[in-house]
């Protein structure tokens, strides 16, 4: 595909990582915030050929990994309802919540459809207008506008079969988090660069004077990740901590405004449960007032429902990067993509599926973490 | 998170509401919501996530993006510090 | 039960999905169990092997081979739920007799006979029911099979989906012939005999609405006669599996698992059209684990690939053959990819077919 393919280059990956080893005289700890780009990075094997001072921290970019456990639970409870079309990103249905996910609901009976586009759980709503259809609205700001559009559409035409069920969530707040968390090792950040093309820039600059951390606005492929790596271990060798915008092909500092604006008109910032993180303070986004009879949490009335995580599960350090996926001791034994704990294993975004999937083979060796003897044979 | 791909605006429905365009990814084609795009045109690229054009491509940035990284390593063995000229190619770039 | 299947064809249908990672000890069936990966093959050994187990069924092939009346015996039964019954490249009636055919040619046998057994829902139109059979009629023509026998069924209204087939298929394996996937060796070249995933997006790209230029039809073909043309070079042919369900990377796990060898591919080196790896980068699937109906892959002594693989190119369903890879004692029962960019990851069996990654 054009302007992937070009991306995507051996000669000049080899080119950007002499580059990166040349600079780096000293270890470095990134985050890349976006799971996509964790997914690009482990898939392309790029972490093995950086070199050894830079380390990558794989950040809690995953909207499937961070929606918490009781909008699951509210998710299977208004999916299991005779009169409820519930429509999801395809992502969302292997979740498990505290005791089944909505494939099972889907089992069971419930009509549970995966969408491409929230405007087709809009069509849905039309073509249906004797039964109520719920559109599982999580995501950050890339998704947002997406989700803002379908519900702003259903008011303007009055479609009142349609409602969200919302769990948006804001990158520059769990910034601010790991920034803050007592333990944190992040040194820099590869910002998510779609985010960006929605939102812009202008968010990060504080964030980067505050906690004196380059922030590089950083893209999805072999050769944004590389450059954005390059341009954060620069500015870390140098002493500076500054924005910059390594994808600037898709990325305006001023983002997309029309978008900002349908995203302002129809959501409003509230605190949000993070799964694994915990709460942080307006991290979300919830309907306003104005799109309140949108909102199916109060629609089908399951605002009471509350679930804890289970104990044994690490997700919430592997997604503040305090500890490798295999660092945990449920990695690849207890929990794996076909058992997992926790929503880092579910989706193939997450840190520890795509550590298990991809890497499954060397990370044991290195981390000492208890993988069965057949799965931790290396290559050779 | 965000998988979103970049493609060619082929045709716009300018009569769809909300605005809708035909957009070309390699071959492989799929309606998306220009919306949030409205001035864009036939031919240009986007960028496309769950059906929404978010945000134009430019394709003079990919060029330069690329020009510049087919110049390291070489920049160094001709032009001496491969960062200075690097930096003074990409200084249009920063955002403060 | 929701209909799973309403023409409501706008989303994205998941109907042939399957959840890779759903929850442990799950009390009903779900899409999983049919996407021919863990989830399939824990199915097989938790309940039926333990109920009707045997030496011949623990072989795992794609067919059995039986010893009956002095000669061996190639026997295999499939059945075929694809929805939309027709899509670009071809149809239901094509896959009943090309699946079956390609099952059989898996262990190196030629085709002769098939049954069909049609499973018809009240209310389906017959001239559906009428397109459906012509199709399998000229594929078995095609494929230089005989339907011998048959058999109907009729379901209530909203207990079926529209039309299923399940052929079974039987044909004779020649002398010295040998092939299962217990066979592959370290040093075998891995051979796949043209471009992948074509089946599956075309398929995709009529449940999710996209379009494509030239190019994107199903592969469903029959292989056994390529499968012969290969065995006239050499009948020390290792593997042959046909990447149906799950895609190359659950056909090259199960032959890693089921020989206790590592699989090593090339990434670059696999035959993935453009369009169809636009296709997967669009809806963020992995090409390796998407469906074919028309490719083999096989495993074959170094000494013989080269004749072996000019055989398949001068074959029209091998013109696009291609080494991928290699069989290597390293990582036994595991497929890595060495990528584009010189790293490596692992190519795991995936759990049942994929979903798409939307976010």
């Amino acid at each position: 595909m054009k302007y992937i393919d070009e991306f995507n280059d051996p000669e000049l990956a080899r080119r950007l990582l002499d580059e990166i080893r040349a600079t780096a005289t000293r270890p470095w700890a990134l985050m890349e915030v976006c799971g996509g780009q964790t997914h690009s990075i482990i898939r392309h094997g790029i972490d093995q050929l950086l070199p050894e001072q830079v380390e990558l921290i794989h950040g809690p970019g995953c909207p499937v990994c961070v929606t918490p456990l009781d909008v699951i639970d509210k998710a299977l409870a208004i999916a299991a309802r005779p009169d409820v079309i519930f429509c999801s990103f395809g992502d969302m249905l292997r979740v498990p919540g505290t005791d089944r996910d909505l494939f099972r609901v889907k089992g069971e009976g419930g009509d549970v459809r995966v969408v491409y586009s929230p405007l087709d759980a809009l069509d849905l709503a039309r073509k249906h207008p004797g039964r109520q259809v719920v559109f599982f609205a999580i995501g950050f700001e890339t998704t947002a506008p997406a989700n803002a559009m379908a519900v702003h559409q259903a008011r303007r035409l009055g479609v009142d079969n349609f409602s969200l069920l919302v769990s948006h969530v804001r990158v520059p707040p769990a910034i601010e988090a790991i920034m803050t968390a007592p333990a944190c090792r992040v040194q820099g950040f590869l910002a998510a660069g779609h985010v960006c093309s929605v939102m812009g820039t202008a968010e990060y600059p504080d964030l980067a004077e505050k906690h004196r951390v380059p922030v590089v606005v950083t893209g999805f492929e072999p050769l944004d990740i590389l450059e954005g790596i390059r341009r954060a271990v620069h500015q870390l060798e140098r002493g500076e901590h500054r924005v910059e915008n390594a994808y600037t092909r898709a990325v305006r500092d001023q983002g997309n405004p029309a978008a900002v604006r349908m995203i302002e008109e129809v959501f409003e910032v509230t605190d949000r449960n993070w799964r694994g993180i915990g709460r942080i303070p307006a991290s979300g986004w919830r309907l306003t007032d104005a799109f309140r009879a949108y909102d199916a949490e109060h629609r089908f009335d399951v605002t009471g429902i509350r679930t804890e995580e289970p104990a044994v599960c690490r997700a919430g350090e592997v997604l503040q990067g305090l500890i490798k996926p295999t660092e945990c001791g449920a990695f690849g034994t207890s929990c794996t993509p076909r058992t997992p704990l926790g929503a880092t294993m579910v989706s193939s975004e997450g840190a520890c599926a795509a550590y298990y999937l991809y890497r499954r083979m060397n990370a044991p060796a290195a981390q000492g973490s208890r993988i069965p003897q057949e799965e931790m044979n290396p290559v050779g | 998170m965000c998988l979103a791909v970049p493609g060619k605006v082929v045709s716009i429905d300018h009569r769809a509401d909300p605005l809708t365009g035909l957009i070309d990814f390699g071959g492989v084609r799929k309606q998306a919501c220009l919306e949030y795009l409205p001035d864009v045109r036939v031919g240009e690229y986007v960028i496309v996530h769950v059906g929404f054009a978010l945000q134009r491509l430019d394709e003079q940035s990919a060029r330069a993006s690329l020009e510049l990284f087919g110049q390291l390593g070489l920049l160094e063995e001709e032009f001496g510090d491969a960062w200075e000229q690097a930096e003074r190619q990409e200084s249009g770039s920063e955002v403060r | 039960m929701a209909d799973l299947f309403t023409p409501d064809a706008a989303p994205v249908d998941p109907a042939n999905w399957t959840c890779p990672a759903p929850l442990r000890d799950q009390p009903v069936v779900v899409l999983g169990h049919g996407g021919g990966g863990a989830l399939s093959a824990e199915l097989v050994e938790q309940v039926f092997a333990p109920a009707y187990g045997n030496a011949t069924l623990a072989a795992l092939t794609d067919s059995a081979v039986l010893h009956l009346g002095g000669a061996r015996l190639a026997f295999s039964t499939d059945s075929y739920v694809v929805r939309p019954l027709f899509f670009p490249g071809g149809s239901l009636g094509d896959l009943a007799v090309n699946g079956t055919v390609n099952d059989l040619a898996m262990s190196g046998a030629r085709p002769a006979f098939l049954s069909t057994a049609f499973i018809l829902e009240e209310g389906v139109e017959l001239a559906v029911v009428d397109r459906v059979a012509r199709a399998l009629g000229a594929a078995a023509e095609a494929a230089g099979v005989t339907v011998a026998t048959g058999d109907t069924k009729v379901v209530e209204s909203g207990h079926g989906d529209g039309v299923y087939v399940t052929t079974a298929g039987v044909g004779l394996v020649p002398e010295g012939v040998d092939i299962r996937p217990q066979r592959a060796r370290p040093g075998d070249a891995v051979i796949v005999s043209g471009p992948i995933g074509l089946h599956g997006v075309a398929v995709l790209s009529v449940r999710e609405g996209l379009e494509f230029g030239v190019g994107i039809t199903s592969d469903t073909a029959p292989l056994a006669d390529l499968v012969a043309a290969m065995l006239a070079v050499t009948r020390d042919i290792h593997v042959l599996r046909d990447p149906t369900r799950g895609g190359l990377g659950a056909s090259l796990n199960e032959i890693a698992r089921a020989s206790g060898t590592g699989v090593l591919l090339r990434e670059r080196a696999l035959p993935v059209p453009e369009e169809v790896a636009n296709a997967c980068g669009f809806l963020g699937l992995d090409p390796l684990y998407v469906a074919n109906e028309g490719r083999l892959v096989a495993f074959v002594p170094p000494q013989h690939a080269e004749a072996v693989l000019a055989a398949m190119r001068a074959h029209p369903q091998g013109a696009g053959a291609t080494l991928i890879g290699e069989c290597v004692a390293d990582h036994p029962g595991m497929v890595v990819v060495a990528t584009g960019l010189g790293g490596t990851r692992v190519l795991d069996l995936p759990l049942g077919e994929q979903l798409p990654r939307i976010c």
